[in-house]
């Protein structure tokens, strides 16, 4: 039963990875993040079954963060594409030096 | 009934001054100022910054005679735990290599803040309150006995600094904060790392951990290592007092500082150097400092200071430069005193802290009334102002000779000690420091010269007035603790004295145990130092103590 | 011969009479002026009764100590402890003075010389704006000069001499607008720093050998502490005379007196030939036993003192003006006294130091009263006379009808300078120089009698000069010159009798047709006790003739036959010869030149002293600190920080796929670690 959670999890967190390399939607990208953090919380749940409860309390700890990750994140995307009118990760540099 | 009152005022005062609360009052009483200044009105923070500093200056007052005279250890002391687990408290006290620098500081800052008082229009809510901050960090540094207490009041005190620079300051105010800041951050940041190193060789040694001056001081560091966290303690001094090659952030400081940031800077913060040098630098690793070749790296470099800044002095062209340099060569004295290591030398060296403080001090104060009346600097804008301002021109000649060494003035006394305990050490040495006598003259008499007299050739000149009440009030006392500590500096002496012997005679028996493999002598007072090594070692700082009745100075008022 | 009684118990329980107010009412003469001189300087009467009252108050209280010493015959020092002034570890030392019969005869000098000097002052300086300043910086003078004679130790001492070097830069420069005074006043104060710092290194092996700076403990513990002619009381006391070269302006350091010239002249008298210069000497008299138990110092002492003396006359002899002159025979006359004092004749050089004080004090006087009278009559005419108008020998002559008292004062002096019968330079100098020879020193005999005729030359021209022969003052300027005021002239003919008789305290028994008197030394004598008592264990009596034979009264006709022979030849020759003035006189040429010049010393100093040291500074702040420590440490670290940061920012370029390929790489190569590991 590990087994197979643990390997949904990895294969969750691949596919999220991946759509944070590939994909240049800059919601696209955030949707992917969701999607690591799912895929850890579903570690988490499957391993605290045989380690203990902490990490199902952990899980509770990274929903909170990705909620307000992402109330921040698409604030920051909306402000974005009013500047812009593009989501477009290639065309925000500002960061740069 | 009004006999009661007053007796049990009395009594109670008595208590405070015998009692730390004294000191703590004094570290936290500015934060009061601070919070007031800054809820007021602008117009309003500058009488609250002089009535706090006023008030602390009369609070600290007391203390000198309340300081229980030939006691070498420390005094007022407490210590109450502020984080336990790691071993760091608040404990505070006072000795006689403090106790001066503390009423220094206090006298100084509220001269300082009437310098300025109408020099600085901008800002002027945090102005105020930045002084006010920065007198609770100097007084901090002198009362902390925890390390931990030490660094945090040692780098608080860096930052109004940084902002009096850097924001109210003269035209390259920016260059000279920035500078400022990175070369204290770089020594501080090399005495942090050698207090973390401190802390846990007395981790180890004794196995709980502290942060307790008076645990450190029985530390006996490897000697593979005591010369390095030597050197990070005495660079972080070094570069504060500071000793030649580390001296060029000073004349930038002191030229762009508005006239308060120069007093404070030349009267209190350079000491801390000193300070630092006494309490921690060489009490801690008292072998290296007596080291032949340590010391002897220490007293040239002084000597460097003493001779090299007052040639570069004599060249200046701008008297706040001049006067940032002369620093340089003063505290050199200061450190040939220290690190030769006699009775006289030390004594001499704590006392001509205080009266190096006070001459720059008043020095930096005169050339900011002639840059507030004439907005330079310049020396050469100047001359013969004694038929213009006598008053003013008065009091730079009396300063300036304060400053030379003038016998019956008080830069004599402090020098004369120095050199003349650091002959018996050290008699090369001392015969080129004494040159520097000579220097003296040579880069602040022609100064004087410069403005003072020659010919009244400027037009501007002609209209200058002479000092204003608010002036006057500044220079009196000064010129007054000029006179008396030059006259009269046995009371001073005889509160140094104990404290500063003990160092001495400490320091050494300690070094030499240290070299034997004993357990360290450590803890100032021969008293307490000639006690029987197998004894346990106990908590030095003694819990609060009841008010004693039988204290010199304590009358019971009934 | 007449000696006083000396019953060794009688001075016992002598006490002195209010020593502590000779020092502190003209301390209080200076608060009172100086309050004055800053908030009413309108109001002259408060300088003009304060100043010189206070002074002849100090001065009774003098005499009376005095006259209660002669007295009860007191030969121990009494110290008197104010406060303790600086205690520290071992060492300590109070504010504390000294009366014994050595400074009481010093304070009499000061105070006494003081006292009309100031009188005088109120004549000369009466109607110049910073009069009551003027007098505030006397006042403080003659108490840091009655600090330093009455000390009871070597710092209090120091107080006095540091002070009283104050006092003179003060003065030199009181006309502080014209910058060559007030540069006369710095360079004074400088080359009389040089020598504080010999002073101050002594004082320290002084302590490191004795453990105190007390008089009386030093000079008790000296003998043991030190070995006779060992290297260090030698050093030690090497070290102490070059503070006494400093103050006392001898070779290397006597540049700074001539300059002291520009201050009012009433401070030269006082100052730069009556008290202050002597403090050198006083110092050696003073500390007799460490430089008798230096034979080496000693010989050195008295070699200085023998060549100044010879080397100053030398530029006496071609100077110009008024006040110079006399400086450089102030500088050749301390000379003489460092000779004696330098021969072990301790009593011979405080004597000719008390001598000179009356003759010296009144050729300045006299100089002053000239410059006065001239400058009024220029004022007269409705002209500013430039300096070298009203003091350029050149520029005077044939002031004796217009000036008598003056000239008839001036050369009463003039006779005592040169060693005169019966004037007072006669018996004082006359003991130095057989003192000198009776030690076999040869060359500084000769040496001494040649500066004698040198003496003797000089002070003829200057009085020649100034007083005879044709009148070159401008003929409507000259109708108005006039005697000064009464209150100018009292003082000169007090110290012009002073001169006459002063003399007569001591008059050397070796003397033909003379009563021998030794009063002076007499009293001196138990205050040089032991130090002679040293000098005769090791260097043996004092042989009574000359190193070329001949016992003294000889040389004394001798000296008196050169020096009055010198003296009337030039006074003759000077008076008859027509002068050019100031303006149109051409500069002496040839061996003249080199002396007007001054030998170039001071163009030599300038090239190899002062203009190197301020290259030297300016090197030092421009190259080592901006350019060194500044521009490659402190800024080149700063730049390197800088241009690093620009480096390193590159790799940040905003994209952020490219962040997240960073981060992914990162976290594999972690994982890889971590599991490989």
């Amino acid at each position: 039963m590990l087994t197979e959670s643990l390997l949904l999890s990895a294969f969750l967190f691949t596919i999220g990875v991946a759509g944070v390399l590939l994909r240049r939607n800059a919601i696209i990208i955030f949707m992917c993040i969701e999607i690591m953090l799912n895929a850890v919380n579903l570690a988490f749940i499957a391993l605290s079954r045989y380690v203990g409860i902490e990490g199902q309390i952990f899980v509770f700890f990274v929903m909170v963060v990705a909620a307000a990750e992402a109330a921040v994140g698409l604030a920051i995307i909306i402000a974005i594409f009013r500047h812009y009118e593009s989501v477009d990760i290639q065309n925000f540099n500002l960061l740069r030096w | 009934m009004l006999t009661a009152i007053v007796g049990g005022l009395a009594h109670n005062l008595s208590y405070f001054y015998h009692s730390h609360l004294v000191l703590t009052t004094l570290v936290f009483f500015p934060l009061l100022g601070v919070a007031f200044c800054l809820a007021l009105r602008p117009e309003q923070a500058r009488w609250v910054a002089l009535g706090t500093s006023l008030a602390e200056f009369g609070l600290s007052l007391p203390l000198f005679w309340t300081f229980r005279v030939g006691d070498p250890g420390f005094q007022n002391v407490t210590k109450a735990a502020w984080i336990r687990d790691w071993g760091i408290a608040y404990a505070v006290g006072v000795d006689g290599i403090s106790l001066l620098l503390i009423l220094l500081t206090t006298f100084l800052t509220p001269l300082a803040i009437l310098s300025t008082w109408e020099y600085v229009t901008r800002r002027t809510r945090a102005y105020y309150a930045m002084m006010l901050l920065l007198l609770t960090g100097m007084v901090g540094v002198f009362v902390a006995l925890d390390m931990f207490l030490f660094y945090v009041f040692w780098e608080i005190m860096l930052v109004p600094m940084y902002f009096i620079i850097g924001v109210w300051g003269h035209e390259r105010r920016i260059y000279a904060a920035m500078k400022f800041i990175l070369y204290t951050a770089l020594g501080s940041l090399l005495m942090l790392v050698a207090i973390v190193g401190m802390f846990w060789l007395t981790m180890q040694r004794s196995g709980a951990p502290s942060f307790a001056y008076l645990d450190w001081l029985r530390v006996t560091v490897p000697s593979g290592l005591q010369l390095w966290l030597f050197l990070a303690f005495a660079l972080a001094f070094a570069i504060k007092v500071p000793l030649v090659p580390f001296h060029t952030w000073l004349p930038d400081a002191h030229v762009e500082a508005p006239t308060a940031g120069s007093v404070i800077l030349a009267g209190v913060l350079l000491k801390m150097g000193v300070y630092g040098f006494l309490r921690f630098a060489i009490p801690f690793f008292p072998n290296v400092a007596l080291d032949a070749r340590v010391a002897m790296a220490f007293l040239v470099l002084a000597l460097l200071g003493i001779l090299y800044a007052a040639w570069v002095a004599a060249v200046q062209p701008d008297a706040k430069k001049l006067i940032a340099y002369t620093s340089v060569a003063h505290l050199g004295f200061i450190m040939v005193g220290l690190f030769a290591m006699t009775s006289q030398s030390v004594q001499g060296g704590i006392l001509q802290s205080v009266n190096h403080g006070i001459s720059t001090g008043a020095l930096f104060i005169l050339a900011g009334f002639l840059y507030e009346r004439r907005h330079t600097r310049e020396i050469a804008a100047f001359g013969g102002l004694a038929a213009v301002v006598p008053l003013l021109s008065a009091s730079l000649v009396i300063v300036a000779l304060s400053s030379i060494g003038l016998p019956s003035l008080n830069g004599f006394v402090g020098e004369f000690l120095i050199l003349l305990g650091a002959f018996r050490t050290h008699p090369w040495v001392t015969v080129l420091a004494t040159l520097g006598v000579v220097f003296a003259a040579y880069y602040l008499l022609p100064m004087v010269r410069r403005i003072v007299w020659n010919p009244l050739d400027k037009e501007e000149n002609r209209t200058l007035r002479d000092l204003s009440r608010r002036e006057l009030a500044i220079m009196l006392p000064l010129v007054a603790m000029i006179v008396l500590l030059g006259v009269y500096p046995r009371p001073f002496l005889d509160r140094i004295g104990p404290s500063a012997d003990a160092f001495v005679t400490v320091i050494r028996a300690d070094a030499w145990a240290i070299e034997k493999g004993q357990p360290r002598v450590a803890v100032s007072p021969p008293a307490r130092a000639a006690r029987p090594r197998a004894q346990p070692a106990q908590p030095r700082v003694r819990p609060e103590e009841p008010p004693r009745g039988s204290q010199p100075g304590e009358r019971p008022a009934r | 011969m007449v000696a006083l009684p000396e019953p060794a118990a009688a001075g016992a329980g002598w006490e002195p009479f209010l020593p502590g107010w000779i020092v502190l009412l003209p301390l209080l003469g200076f608060l009172v002026n100086g309050a004055a001189a800053l908030l009413a300087p309108g109001r002259k009467a408060i300088p003009t009764w304060v100043g010189p009252g206070v002074i002849g108050l100090s001065f009774l209280i003098v005499l009376a100590n005095l006259v209660s010493i002669l007295g009860a015959g007191a030969a121990e020092p009494v110290v008197r402890s104010y406060w303790t002034w600086i205690a520290a570890g071992d060492f300590e030392v109070a504010a504390a003075l000294q009366i014994d019969r050595l400074s009481i005869v010093m304070a009499l000098v000061v105070t006494g010389v003081s006292f009309l000097i100031h009188v005088y002052s109120v004549g000369y300086m009466g109607a110049d704006p910073g009069y009551a300043r003027y007098f505030a910086y006397l006042n403080l003078f003659v108490f840091f000069m009655l600090v330093l004679v009455l000390a009871a130790n070597f710092p209090v001492l120091f107080v006095g001499w540091e002070g009283v070097g104050l006092c003179s830069y003060l003065l030199i420069g009181f006309w502080f607008q014209e910058p060559a005074k007030a540069a006369a006043g710095l360079k004074a104060f400088i080359v009389n720093r040089i020598g504080d710092f010999g002073f101050l290194v002594g004082l320290f092996m002084l302590f490191a050998y004795t453990g105190s700076l007390n008089f009386q403990q030093v000079f008790a513990a000296a003998p043991q502490a030190f070995t006779y002619g060992s290297a260090a009381i030698t050093i030690t006391t090497l070290f102490l005379f070059l503070g006494c070269v400093g103050k006392s302006a001898q070779i290397p350091l006597y540049v700074w007196l001539p300059d002291a010239m520009h201050g009012p002249t009433p401070v030269s008298a006082l100052i730069h030939a009556a008290t202050m210069v002597t403090a050198g000497v006083y110092l050696v008299a003073r500390a007799s036993v460490l430089f008798a138990l230096a034979p080496f110092t000693s010989g050195l002492v008295a070699g200085v003192g023998a060549l100044t003396a010879l080397f100053a006359a030398s530029i006496a002899l071609q100077q110009f003006d008024i006040k110079r002159v006399i400086a450089y025979s102030t500088i050749s006359q301390l000379g003489y006294m460092f000779a004696g004092v330098g021969v072990g004749a301790y009593a011979a050089g405080i004597f000719h130091l008390f001598t000179h004080a009356f003759f010296k004090a009144l050729l300045f006087l006299a100089a002053g009263a000239v410059i006065h009278g001239l400058h009024h009559a220029w004022a007269r005419v409705g002209k500013h006379p430039t300096e070298d108008e009203v003091q350029d020998l050149r520029n005077m002559g044939g002031l004796r009808d217009a000036l008598p008292w003056t000239s008839w004062t001036a050369w009463a002096g003039a006779l005592a300078l040169a060693g005169i019968f019966p004037f007072a330079g006669f018996f004082s100098k006359d003991e130095i120089i057989w003192s000198v020879g009776a030690r076999g020193l040869t060359i500084l005999w000769a040496v001494l009698l040649l500066t004698a005729a040198l003496t003797a030359f000089y002070v003829a021209r200057w009085a020649a000069m100034t007083f005879s022969g044709e009148t070159r003052v401008p003929g409507d300027v000259r109708r108005h010159v006039h005697e000064a005021p009464t209150v100018m002239m009292v003082p000169l003919i007090l110290l012009a009798a002073g001169s006459l008789v002063a003399g007569w305290l001591n008059v050397a028994p070796g003397l033909p047709f003379l009563p021998g008197v030794s009063r002076f030394h007499d009293f001196l004598a138990p205050v040089f006790e032991q130090a002679e008592a040293i000098w005769l264990a090791h260097a043996g009596e004092f042989e009574h003739v000359a190193p070329v034979g001949g016992d003294e009264g000889l040389w004394a006709i001798v000296t008196l036959a050169l020096a009055g022979g010198v003296l009337y030849a030039v006074f003759l020759r000077v008076s008859a010869r027509r002068l050019l003035p100031a303006a149109r006189a051409p500069e002496p040429s040839g061996f003249a030149r080199l002396l007007y010049r001054k030998w170039y010393v001071d163009e030599l100093y300038d090239r190899f002293i002062v203009r190197p040291v301020l290259r030297a500074s300016d090197v030092f702040w421009r190259v080592v600190d901006q350019g060194l420590i500044d521009g490659v440490f402190v800024n080149g670290s700063g730049a390197a920080s800088r241009a690093a940061g620009w480096a390193l920012s590159r790799l940040q370029t905003g994209d952020v796929s490219t962040y997240v390929v960073a981060v992914l790489v990162g976290v594999l190569i972690l994982l890889a670690a971590a599991l490989g590991g």
